[in-house]
């Protein structure tokens, strides 16, 4: 049977506990159940972690009756199996990481640990979070809980899974063309990219450095406002964290949006488009319009290039992250007569096919003689792109877009053409290569799977994106529709 | 535009990927069709635009140089294949003269 305990929101839960009228312990019990009863139809997670939990759990519990909780203290959370933790394997879905356990925990995760959150597992991920449905996991699929014929989304789609089926009351993912927002938007939960610089990225796996970003997933937004709060500010560790000020998220929830500007770009209808996703756009615009918000339409020229230049800009910085996979310093090492043959077959059977294609390509981009025709280029189609949004938030605050073109796809049916899968991430990935904070929200279901509507901002104006995205769904309801084995008894 | 396959084993050895036969000729197909793809960047005239390597006004972070803890040796190497004496052991490089 599914306990209620499993569809709290967080700020409800922390009432609840807060009072005494549930533990810690309780509300751990409850996840772990729903965990029991749906993992072997989702495959959330890769590594489940439920002693580990129930001594956090027994340590909130006790800091709840002290008097000194948090808002976080006692909330079950999921971890992307991407985040280094010193207590539980770290595979980033790769083979190559096998028998890896970190020797320290990702910033992210020692600033939840200082609040007693409970860790309930660390989720599947495409291998090294390069991937938009989590097939590209050396642990098997996972499913989207609202049709376990579908993907969740990736790379993130374990963190998203979980999230959407009440395994977890929150979850951390990471975002480097869209893993976020896209499986966010897949399984109708919220999901949020920060801005570039936002939140540390110490422990986290690298992909591709000047373009991933940490975030969080849930099921409102005050949820991720929460979550957001306990994970954002400058850390010396990472030096591309900025020092900038981190405003109180759960104060911009003010409800009230009359006179924002949200732009509309007119790049953001391309074909290939669901017209049943189009639709459910154009009514998200309209409710925004009827609270009193400002629909301006803009111009963002240079969207069709996005795709492109990131799938020059990310393999060539993942090609030279992944050259720390060797075989000698931590995971799978395949032995050889040299070194060159150990390097060699370490790398060539621990990693898989998408990987492989990635580190090809961006190895290939980087080389001598193609250097300048690739990667300067693309860097420089980079500056375009970012100049197209610093001109359209001169005139609006925030820009609304689809996440995705499509709704959750078929297991299986994008895996054969890497370029279909890659456009997946067409609405995503621009937000990326200018390092802006960007929300999912659920904005309606079409044939039952979720659609989901895309805000991105300023930089460091996260709360106006929450502000935003909290306004329009306290006037709709699809955040609060459940998927049908989530809560069948 | 198709990748020799001379392109691709070439680029496989820079990256230290052993590929099986069967890999080289999937990936020279895969790739071709990839950058075919990427090309359309080169399109734009970016002659006076500079190229943007990440997006942050940060340039320099520095720190004083203090000795400070660094990770215990022995948590680290617990991850290693082989170690020895408090180092990786690795294959000899250089051969012995």
């Amino acid at each position: 049977m599914t306990s209620e305990l499993v569809r709290l929101t967080v700020a409800q839960a922390r009432r609840l506990l807060d009072r005494r009228e549930v533990s810690a312990i309780e509300l751990l019990e409850a996840h772990l159940a729903q965990i029991e009863r749906l993992e072997p139809r989702i495959h959330a997670f890769i590594t489940l972690t439920p002693d580990l939990a129930r001594r956090q759990a027994q340590a909130a519990d006790a800091r709840i009756a002290r008097g000194e909780a948090t808002l976080l203290t006692g909330i079950p959370i999921a971890l992307k199996d991407n985040l280094c933790t010193v207590d539980a394997p770290t595979t980033a879905g790769s083979r190559i990481l096998q028998g890896f356990v970190s020797p320290y925990d990702a910033t992210v995760v020692a600033r939840l640990r200082e609040h007693d959150a409970v860790f309930v597992g660390k989720t599947n991920t495409d291998e090294f979070a390069m991937g938009s449905s989590t097939e590209n996991s050396a642990f098997g699929s996972t499913r989207n809980p609202w049709d376990l014929d579908r993907v969740p989304g990736g790379s993130s789609g374990g963190s998203a899974a979980a999230v959407a089926a009440g395994e977890a009351m929150l979850a951390l993912g990471s975002d480097t063309g869209g893993s976020i927002r896209q499986p966010a938007g897949f399984c109708g939960i919220v999901g949020l990219k920060p801005t570039y610089g936002r939140v540390s990225r110490y422990g986290l796996i690298a992909f591709a450095s000047s373009l991933d970003q940490i975030g969080p997933f849930g099921r409102t937004v005050e949820d991720i406002a929460i979550l957001l709060q306990a994970i954002a500010g400058h850390d010396p560790a990472d030096s591309t964290s900025v020092p900038v000020a981190v405003p109180d998220y759960r104060a911009a929830l003010t409800g009230d949006i009359r006179g924002l500007r949200i732009g509309i770009p007119a790049e953001y209808r391309v074909g290939g488009m669901d017209p049943a996703v189009e639709e459910a756009i154009e009514q998200a615009l309209v409710t925004l319009q009827e609270l009193g918000a400002e629909l301006v339409p803009i111009s963002l020229p240079h969207t069709e290039y996005a795709l492109a230049t990131y799938y020059i800009i990310a393999p060539s910085e993942a090609s030279a992250n992944l050259a720390r996979y060797d075989g000698i310093k931590y995971g799978l090492s395949l032995p050889g007569e040299t070194l060159l043959e150990r390097y060699l077959r370490t790398r060539g059977e621990g990693f898989g096919p998408e990987v492989k294609r990635r580190i090809m390509l961006g190895t290939y981009a980087l080389s001598a003689g193609y250097y300048d025709a690739y990667y300067v280029k693309a860097q420089k189609v980079r500056t375009l792109i970012k100049r197209d949004f610093d001109e359209a938030f001169a005139r609006v605050d925030v820009i609304a877009a689809p996440t995705s073109p499509t709704v959750a796809f078929r297991l299986g049916e994008r895996t054969a053409d890497p370029l279909q899968m890659y456009l997946s991430d067409v609405f995503t990935i621009p937000a990326n290569m200018a390092g802006l904070p960007a929300i999912a929200v659920p904005c309606g279901f079409v044939h039952d799977l979720p659609v989901s509507l895309q805000f991105m901002g300023r930089p460091f104006d996260e709360a106006t994106l929450l502000r935003v995205a909290h306004a329009y769904e306290r006037a709709t309801s699809w955040h609060t529709r459940w998927p049908k084995l989530a809560v069948e008894v | 535009m198709r990748l020799s396959r001379e392109i691709v084993d070439h680029v496989a050895m820079l990256a230290r990927l052993g590929l099986t036969e069967e890999e080289r000729e999937r990936m020279r197909e895969q790739l071709s069709l990839i950058l075919e793809h990427v090309s359309r960047i080169q399109e734009l005239d970016t002659e006076a635009i500079p190229p943007t390597a990440q997006v942050i006004a940060l340039q320099n972070v520095w720190r004083d140089d203090e000795i400070r803890p660094s990770l215990p040796v022995e948590a680290v190497l617990a991850n290693a294949p082989e170690s020895e004496d408090g180092f990786f052991r690795v294959h000899a490089v250089l051969e012995q003269s």
